[in-house]
């Protein structure tokens, strides 16, 4: 053991990545990061939802192909120019997801051998191919039949299968995008022993994971990532780097003023939600959200922060006609009268409104324009009995492109042809028009520039000022401090903490989600 | 929401080329009818346009028509029908064994018919919209399924002739109120000209009307002079056709079931609240759903729609041949559904439109009989329409991604 560290210390980069900076239209990904990993090392990439983390890996695997970035990659010394992911398996650079790669109904002996098949002209050799499976398993410790379906494992096994595959292709550097965030803690447990075993072969690994505990376990060097930028690189071998070291690491940036001021002052409490939960709607009996409490009072902006997978999405659509879920359970109150929102058309009757993260798939019919996505949730709005007056909804798609300053070239344009930012506001124009009591905006300035950002606050500014009550779901911390009035903390299903946003920190957010993850590590609360 | 509107005088004023390319989808279809029209006219030497013979073609695509108006509905949904030519058959069937066997009067059968239309519809839609199976399954198995049933209750065999009164229905004419012969017209139908040019007159007034309106809160871009050269044209074809039919026997009864059929459809699609949420639904059923609208429900009724329609249809198709037969409806599927496409809609859903849908099924329709007049065998036949679908939907992608 001694002189594996010792080797790994002293070790030449295996990979290094500099000034590397990647520009979508409109945001600036990456600026100027640097990654280096030495041969032999587990190398953890940590930051917030949105620091760049996935980029720079897509980067590295050659999803963004050489010349759609600037930056220098030199791996086992070399320069390389990648233009595909296949160019980086070549030498050996493998990436596993979040979302695994396999084909459900195949075995785990043709998902090892995808695009690699045991075949000589074209026919495949069935018993070469089981028996390197069956050698490939063992590897990481898998004792299933390889022809067994991948539909059939869960999830904690396919993704060692997905390491087996990796394995397969002769693995130099192997990268984990988040692994463990959908696995049980034996599971986990056994996924890391596997990297560490993987290190004694000399193979190295970058290790993408929230859990700070993990990270703590396994990593020998932790790189720090925040709004597009490296922070710093800290080794945990030479001295011990404390979890709040690195959510200060994280976290710790100024905020200016990119958020508007607020006058309003919340008033009486308009809705309530009590003792809501709801199972996963493929696995009946998994508990997605737990008996989870939350106010809204008029005038006030309700934040909910949480990481990626918390429930928070799962919560909001359950609420909003049991758009998710099952066995969906709890009571809802609107001015202190129970309502109903068992489908959306009642839950919008009595003055809900979900605006939702995935705007593409949820949120806008593409192919229609401006106009049209505007009153699709309130026809009624523009039409005597059945009929649509085409004059009076041109008027109040105008109107809304004004006040919410959507960009376009008239209200006729089909919402495919708009940027993210003005996506958004189309969504939000839809649900203003629907005249809601409590608006639940989810991730509402996800993937859009810093000014529609500052617009869309604004908006919310409103929306509050009017006498509604606003639910903001946000995995970005520094705009749920910004706008929220009030702060739940949600984790694994469950409001862990609330705090008003004046007495709330980034720190005291992650320091609560941290806490919670580690009571549920230590295996009450988890069945 | 009462904002001030300070809306422009103007509306945004737009290039007559650049208004024109913008809608090129929308003409582009008309004038390949038109096109087709003048083609056959010439080969013909005249023939296709002929009284007798235009008044055939009327009444050889009603009932494709007709169904095409379901069918666009269906596919804007998202879904597909393939079962629509053996519900012809099974309605022509079931109304001979009423009328014929049982014989129960012509307007009790007709609704009865067009009940079972429905259900027939509500069944599928429920397969398809509450079971979540792929309409493209469901209705293939009701391809067969009633194509089975209709054979079964035909016992094999066809049944006829029909009750005049029924028959009237595909073969009739609208009556001549002003059969004066004191402008020494001869036969010489004048309430189907004058009806036509009323017809014309009252369209022209609705298009200025409604372009009156979009002016008045400055939302017209389409240039003043095609404006006025669309509705002469329309006004001009409508007292044409008017004029030929006039010369034979007038306007089929068909016709004007057609014609009705063909208004309210357009109405609907256009300018409804249920239209818009079927344009939504098939665009993005999640997006729909998410803004409240019952997206399963309405699927179901776009099939009980489609039901009803092809009963009428299978009705429309019965009293024409003045029989019944085990054969009836083959393929009309295929037609139907080949109508929309040419007419731009997408098989994707959430995209497509009443008149295309119709004027695809005129594209087809005067194919046909241009190709038989020129005596050009179902053989090739087959294999020019087929090539004409594929080139018409690539023409339209193509400009589609291209604008």
């Amino acid at each position: 053991m001694d002189s594996i560290l010792e080797r790994s210390s002293l070790a030449m980069p295996i990979l290094e990545m500099k000034g590397i900076t990647k520009t979508f239209p409109g945001v600036k990904a990456l600026d100027d990061v640097n990654l280096s990993v030495r041969e032999g090392e587990i190398h953890a990439l940590i930051g917030e939802n949105g620091a760049g983390k996935s980029t720079l890996m897509k980067v590295l695997s050659g999803v963004y192909p050489q010349g759609s970035f600037d930056g220098e990659i030199r791996f086992r010394g070399q320069p390389q120019a990648f233009r595909g992911i296949a160019d980086s398996e070549r030498q050996g650079i493998i990436i596993i997801h979040q979302e695994l790669a396999l084909v459900p109904l195949l075995s785990i002996t043709e998902n090892l051998f995808l695009g690699n098949e045991q075949a000589s002209r074209g026919v495949i050799d069935w018993d070469a191919a089981t028996l390197r499976a069956r050698e490939l398993l063992r590897l990481v410790g898998l004792h299933d039949p390889p022809e067994t379906l991948i539909t059939d494992i869960g999830v904690g096994k396919q993704q060692l299968v997905e390491i087996a595959k990796a394995l397969s292709k002769e693995v130099k550097l192997l990268i984990l995008d988040e692994p463990t965030a959908s696995l049980n803690e034996s599971d986990s447990d056994a996924l890391l022993e596997l990297l560490l075993r993987f290190k004694a072969r000399g193979i190295a690994s970058i290790l993408i994971s929230h859990k700070l505990n993990e990270i703590a376990k396994v990593a020998d060097r932790v790189t720090i990532l925040r709004d597009g930028t490296t922070v710093e690189t800290l080794d945990c071998r030479e001295a011990v780097v404390s979890q709040d070291r690195i959510i200060r690491g994280m976290v710790g940036r100024a905020l200016s003023d990119r958020y508007p001021k607020r006058t309003t002052v919340p008033g009486e409490v308009l809705f309530e939600v009590k003792g809501w939960s709801a199972d996963h709607p493929a696995h009946p009996g998994r508990r997605i959200v737990r008996d989870v409490n939350l106010t809204v009072r008029r005038g006030e902006v309700v934040g909910i922060a949480g990481l990626m997978g918390a429930g928070r999405t799962e919560f909001a659509m359950s609420l909003f006609g049991r758009s998710y879920g099952r066995n969906i359970r709890g009571q809802a109150f609107l001015d202190g009268r129970e309502i109903d929102v068992s489908t959306i058309s009642r839950a919008m009757a009595n003055g809900l409104a979900y605006a939702t993260e995935d705007r593409k798939h949820l949120g806008l019919v593409l192919d229609n324009d401006i106009r049209h996505n505007v009153t699709l949730a309130n026809l009624k709005g523009v039409a005597k009995r059945w009929v649509i007056d085409h004059e009076q909804e041109v008027q109040v798609a105008e109107e809304f492109r004004r006040r919410l300053r959507i960009r376009c070239a008239d209200v006729f344009q089909e919402t495919v042809n708009l940027s993210g930012g003005n996506q958004q506001k189309v969504v939000l124009s839809k649900w203003l028009f629907a005249d809601p009591q409590v608006l639940i905006l989810d991730e509402p300035t996800r993937g859009i520039d810093v000014g529609a950002k500052y617009e869309i606050y604004t908006i919310i500014n409103q929306l509050v000022a009017e006498g509604r009550g606003v639910v903001l779901i946000s995995s970005e911390m520094p705009e749920l401090l910004g706008v929220a009035d009030r702060i739940y903390v949600m984790n694994a299903g469950e409001m862990v903490a609330e705090m008003p946003a004046a007495e709330a920190s980034q720190e005291k957010i992650m320091g609560a989600i941290m806490r919670s993850g580690e009571t549920l590590m230590s295996g009450e609360a988890l069945p | 929401m009462s904002a001030e509107l300070n809306l422009p005088a103007r509306g945004p004023r737009v290039s007559m080329g650049r208004f024109v390319k913008a809608h090129m989808r929308e003409y582009g279809m008309l004038l390949s009818l038109v096109a087709i029209v003048l083609f056959f006219q010439y080969m013909t030497d005249g023939t296709l346009l002929q009284p007798l013979n235009l008044t055939n073609l009327v009444l050889q695509n009603s009932y494709i028509v007709i169904m095409a108006l379901g069918m666009l509905l269906v596919i804007v949904a998202g879904h597909i029908d393939l079962s629509v030519g053996s519900v012809v058959a099974l309605i022509g069937a079931l109304a001979a064994t009423l009328m014929v066997r049982l014989h129960l009067d012509f307007v009790t059968t007709t609704l009865l018919c067009l009940l079972a239309g429905a259900a027939i519809g509500a069944v599928q839609g429920f397969w398809v919209a509450y079971l979540r199976i792929p309409s493209f399954i469901v209705t293939l198995a009701g391809m067969l399924v009633f194509r089975g049933l209709c054979l079964i209750l035909l016992a094999g065999q066809s049944v006829g002739p029909f009750p005049v009164e029924f028959q009237r229905l595909s073969s009739g004419f609208i009556p001549d109120f002003l059969a004066l012969d004191a402008f020494n017209l001869g036969k010489f139908h004048l309430t189907s000209l004058l009806l036509c040019a009323a017809v014309a007159a009252a369209l022209v007034a609705m298009n200025t009307r409604a372009r009156l309106r979009r002016q008045s809160v400055a939302i017209e871009q389409e240039p003043l002079p095609l404006f006025v050269a669309k509705n002469v044209a329309l006004a001009a074809v409508l007292i044409y056709v008017g004029q030929l039919m006039a010369s034979y026997r007038g306007l089929p009864n068909v016709l004007i079931i057609m014609s009705v059929l063909i208004a309210l459809y357009s109405f609907v699609t256009r300018n409804t609240t249920v239209g818009r949420r079927v344009y939504a639904l098939g665009g993005n059923e999640k997006a729909a759903k998410l803004s409240g609208i019952d997206t399963r429900r309405l699927s179901f009724y776009t099939f009980v729609n489609m039901g009803v329609l092809a009963a009428l249809a299978g009705l429309i198709f019965a009293a024409r041949l003045n029989t019944a037969t085990p054969k009836a409806g083959v393929s009309f599927e295929l037609d139907v559904i080949a109508a929309c496409f040419i007419g731009g809609a997408s098989a994707s859903g959430g995209v497509g439109r009443v008149t295309g849908a119709v004027i695809g099924a005129f594209i087809m329709g005067v194919m046909n009989n241009g190709m038989s007049i020129l005596g050009i065998g179902i053989d090739w036949q087959q294999v020019i329409k087929g090539m004409v679908l594929l080139a018409a939907v690539t023409i339209d992608v193509y400009n589609k991604n291209k604008a």
